[in-house]
């Protein structure tokens, strides 16, 4: 992976009427890596997408390919080939000619076609099916054809619009593996738009999330899952506990902040908060460690009682209350295997839950 | 950013007035215009020679609204296409039903028996009935057989009803079944279930749905039959006049031709037919509502 | 639980049967009803084609099979000139409807523009205005036509086959247009996208993309469009000029006067004409 950028985004804005689809995006994209866009259905995600492409113009802002300005440059004559949601494949030319697309487009000599489609259908391993109509692939061939489709051009960019989508859950997870291996051998930039933060933190060197427009975070998976810089990051990724309250002090690297009912809290924060500050207090449940009641709370300990208990096999997912309108839930793993019922926890049982400062994090906004 | 998105819009505009002109020229020039023209024929005079003459007049129809043969000529043609389309839809859909109840490898046979029809030679179809309504015919034949003798069938008001609804059913049926076919039939069950009887069930579920076909056939019936002559021509041997013969007359072969006045009745077709498919349509979408 | 099942299936499946009205009185009576529509719909036609075997120079009674009536027929320049003409002015009307038409539905599909509803009326209205008023109104501007051409340069026109072609198209052009609307609809724009992505310019992309796909739907209304001309037969009788005359109007003029069994033949190889375009469109919609 080199330092070099691929795509840059400057203050890109996209309105379609009187929606803002794409909110004054500034991003970066460095050569050779996997990123992903993750957001919900309507952030911007594909927006973005479709004006790297070509397919719609930036209402402000610019869009650089390797540095060069991109303008108005229509979508045929850019450095950049996209993988479609729904494949978009030729539906009245066979799977060699629809590959060979691209390239008799960019005149080139038959005998180099014909070199590059077999190659291409090697890389993604459907060699024997040149001759097949899209209609007879099934949903993984087909995403493959597309791959190759815009492989075979060596684009300077691959662009990649939700493209496991619309694949069962099993097949999703093999192609995720694939994409990613194969996108390590051919070592093409790619951008990868996904709804499915899973997804997202598998294959990807970088993430960048977005929400209404907006591009709230980018970084690398652990980044953003471990510090996210926002709610919404945090609640987008994984799933996580969030106590509201204000900011009252700080305690060496950790803020402490109080809930209205006098609960105190402590976490990092993202950045520098002054006291006063309306902050969400956010850990995710399997940061927080259930103990047995021994008379005396630890440090950072608070006393509930166990609510639900939910086995779900490499887990238990446990909730707690800890006061009348609170309750906390905490994941277990499933260290050991046994079928005593005394081992795990029973609803209603006492316990104290811990909440380490170094696994919370404080959020404003 | 403007001055792009200005050059691609007059790129745009400029591919489109290319898709648009032919087209938007054809129709202007043969076919708006010409409607114009008689609009502006029907308050022309006519000479003696039967050549248009340009003096501004309401002659035209005054004599419609007095001459009883006129009168009798429009009320004779809305009757005879509102009965048609009646009829087609009484017949046309149960057809219509069956088609689309029928087992799946059944259903396309059976269209295509209702399309070769609407693909053929109305006035081919029309000249089969004179074969067998003849006086020396098919039917007269089996008649004199089983001892009845000879019936006058051919050149009958009677006849002209049979062409006319012989020639229209498949306009009827093959909108209908395509509103049929979308209907989903468990809603009937649904219906059956919360305690509707068969009829409450189609009246209150099945007509309101299907009414979009219902609308489509019925206009595509009525429409012809207006303004049809062959029919009335062929099969009623044309004894007494409807509207498309009038007309036909006025235009080509009555001495001397009058187109003027052909013209106006031309023009008030038109006019009733505007009227009885807006009325149609009201009465239509309450039914939906 | 298990064992009960097969009884449900079993009793919903006569449950089935009956919903779908086979076994009940209703359901018989439907069918029935239906055999009758549909002889209702062929007798004519059966009968019709008989009879053009017939010896009986009537044409209405059986006396003998005989191909008489088809050496006639073609033994006869004025049928067999109509039946020229008739195909030259379907192929014309064809080839130039199908072609304004595909454009227009192309800009009405892919282009938001001032007047779009206008133009939507426009389009539409040749089907709903009856075609007798049609007839008359080109008959009329035709006429007017000719009288300027009369007095700007002195030649005298008649009507002729160009103005019956003309007619034709201008009612052919709106049936195009709806059934290639039909297809431009259908037609998935991503794969254009995808082109693009792919490299083509708008020219390759309508010419490798677009127009292959929806060229079923082109064909669709040029069938449409042919068979049209080929049956209409008001705006020919009022359009075509003397010693121009089309197929059906020359089976008016004779019919008017007396069934004879030529006319069943004429109109049986017209029957077998329009039964090999249905079959054709059906083919090319089974194709897609």
């Amino acid at each position: 992976m080199s330092d070099s950028i691929a795509i840059e985004l400057r203050d890109v804005v996209k309105r379609f009427g009187d929606v803002v689809a794409v909110d004054h995006v500034n991003l970066q994209i460095r050569d050779g890596e996997f990123f992903s866009m993750l957001g919900p259905s309507g952030c911007g995600k594909t927006s973005t997408l479709r004006m790297i492409a070509g397919f719609e113009l930036p209402t402000a802002g610019s869009i650089l390919i390797h540095g060069r300005e991109m303008g108005i440059t229509p979508p045929h004559m850019r450095p950049v080939n996209t993988v479609f949601q729904s494949y978009a494949l030729f539906p009245h030319m066979t799977v060699a000619q629809n590959i060979a697309f691209g390239l008799e487009m960019r005149k080139t000599p038959k005998d180099e076609i014909a070199r590059r489609v077999k190659e291409a259908l090697e890389l993604v391993r459907l060699s024997g099916l040149e001759e097949r109509r899209p209609r007879q692939l099934s949903g993984g061939q087909q995403q493959r054809v597309a791959l190759a489709r815009a492989l075979v051009n060596h684009p300077e960019v691959l662009l990649l619009d939700e493209p496991l989508g619309a694949l069962d859950q099993k097949l999703r997870k093999e192609m995720q593996l694939e994409l990613k291996s194969l996108q390590a051998r051919v070592g093409i930039t790619f951008v990868f738009v996904t709804h499915d933060q899973e997804e997202a933190l598998t294959m990807s060197d970088r993430i960048a999330v977005m929400n209404k427009g907006k591009l709230l975070q980018v970084g690398t998976p652990t980044e953003i899952y471990e510090r996210p810089n926002c709610r919404f990051v945090a609640d987008f990724i994984g799933e996580t506990n969030f106590i509201d309250g204000v900011v009252i002090g700080r305690d060496g690297n950790y803020t402490v902040l109080e809930t209205p009912e006098g609960l105190r809290f402590r976490g990092l924060a993202v950045r520098p908060l002054s006291d006063g500050t309306q902050v969400t207090y956010s850990i995710r449940p399997e940061k927080v460690r259930l103990l047995a009641p021994n008379g005396e709370l630890p440090p950072n300990g608070l006393a509930g009682t166990v609510m639900t208990v939910n086995y779900i096999g490499s887990d238990t997912r446990i909730t707690v209350r800890i006061n009348d309108r609170r309750t906390i839930d905490v994941w277990e793993q499933n260290t050991r295997s046994t079928l005593d019922r005394d081992e795990y926890w029973q609803p209603g049982e006492a316990a104290v839950i811990v909440c380490p400062p170094d696994n919370a994090l404080v959020l404003s906004e | 950013m403007a001055t792009i998105q200005q050059q691609q819009q007059r790129r745009d505009r400029f591919r489109l007035a290319l898709l648009l002109t032919p087209g938007l020229l054809w129709l202007l020039l043969f076919f708006a215009l010409p409607l114009v023209i008689i609009f502006v024929y029907s308050f022309m005079t006519n000479d003696a020679l039967g050549r248009v003459v340009y003096e501004p007049t309401l002659n035209n129809y005054i004599t419609i609204f007095t001459q009883s043969l006129y009168v009798n000529a429009y009320l004779r043609s809305i009757w005879a296409s509102v009965l048609t389309t009646v009829i087609c839809l009484l017949i046309g859909y149960p057809l219509a039903v069956f088609i689309a109840r029928s087992p799946q490898q059944w259903r396309m046979p059976l269209l295509m028996l209702i399309l070769i029809p609407f693909w053929t030679n109305f006035l081919v179809r029309i000249y089969a009935w004179q074969i067998i309504l003849a006086n020396n015919g098919i039917i007269n034949g089996l008649l004199e057989i089983i001892g009845v003798g000879r019936l006058t069938l051919l050149n009958t008001e009677g006849a002209t009803l049979i062409g006319l609804i012989y020639g229209e059913l498949p306009f009827m049926v093959l909108p209908l079944y395509a509103a049929i076919d979308r209907f989903d039939f468990t809603l009937m069950e649904a219906a059956a279930d919360l305690g509707a009887n068969k009829v409450q069930a189609f009246l209150r579920i099945m007509l309101p749905m299907t009414m979009p076909g219902i609308v489509a056939g019925s206009v595509l019936v009525f429409i012809p039959t207006l303004g049809q002559f062959v029919v009335s021509e062929l099969l009623g041997g044309a004894k007494v006049d409807y509207l498309g013969n009038l007309i036909q007359r006025l235009f080509l072969r009555a001495n001397p031709i009058n187109w003027p006045l052909g013209s106006a009745m031309a023009v008030l077709m038109m006019l009733v037919l505007l009227v009885l498919i807006m009325m149609y349509f009201r009465v239509t979408s309450e039914e939906e509502r | 639980m298990i064992k009960t099942a097969p009884a449900t299936t079993a009793s919903a499946r006569i449950r089935g049967a009956f919903s779908e009205g086979r076994l009940t009185w209703s359901g018989l009576s439907l069918t029935v009803f239906s055999i009758l529509v549909y002889l209702f719909l062929y007798v004519p036609i059966v009968i019709l084609v008989i009879f053009s075997f017939t010896r009986d120079e009537f044409g209405v009674r059986w006396t003998g099979f005989t191909f008489d009536w088809y050496i006639r027929l073609f033994n006869n320049p004025r049928m067999m000139g109509a039946a020229w003409n008739t195909l030259v002015v379907a192929t014309v009307s064809t080839i130039v409807s199908t072609i304004i038409g595909t454009m227009l539905a192309m800009a009405m599909e892919r282009y938001r523009f001032r007047g779009r509803n206008a133009m939507e009326g426009l389009i539409y209205l040749p089907i709903v205005v009856p075609e007798i008023v049609m007839a008359v109104a080109l008959l009329a501007f035709s006429a007017i036509i000719f009288d300027v051409i009369r007095m700007v340069t002195g030649e005298v026109l008649r009507r002729n086959l160009a103005t019956v072609t003309i007619g034709h198209i201008a009612f052919s052009i709106s049936f195009v247009v709806v059934v290639v609307r039909t297809s431009l609809k259908n037609f998935d724009r991503r794969l254009e996208e995808a082109a693009a992505d792919l490299g083509a310019d708008s020219w390759n992309i309508f010419w490798r993309i677009t127009f292959p796909l929806i060229l079923p739907g082109i064909i669709g209304g040029a069938l449409l469009a042919f068979t049209l001309s080929l049956d209409d037969f008001i705006i020919s009788l009022f359009l075509s000029g003397p010693g121009t005359s089309l197929l059906p109007v020359e089976v008016y003029n004779r019919v008017r006067r007396a069934i004879t069994p030529e006319i069943n033949a004429i109109s049986t190889l017209m029957l077998l004409l329009s039964m090999a375009l249905v079959a054709l469109s059906q083919l090319l919609q089974r194709r897609r």
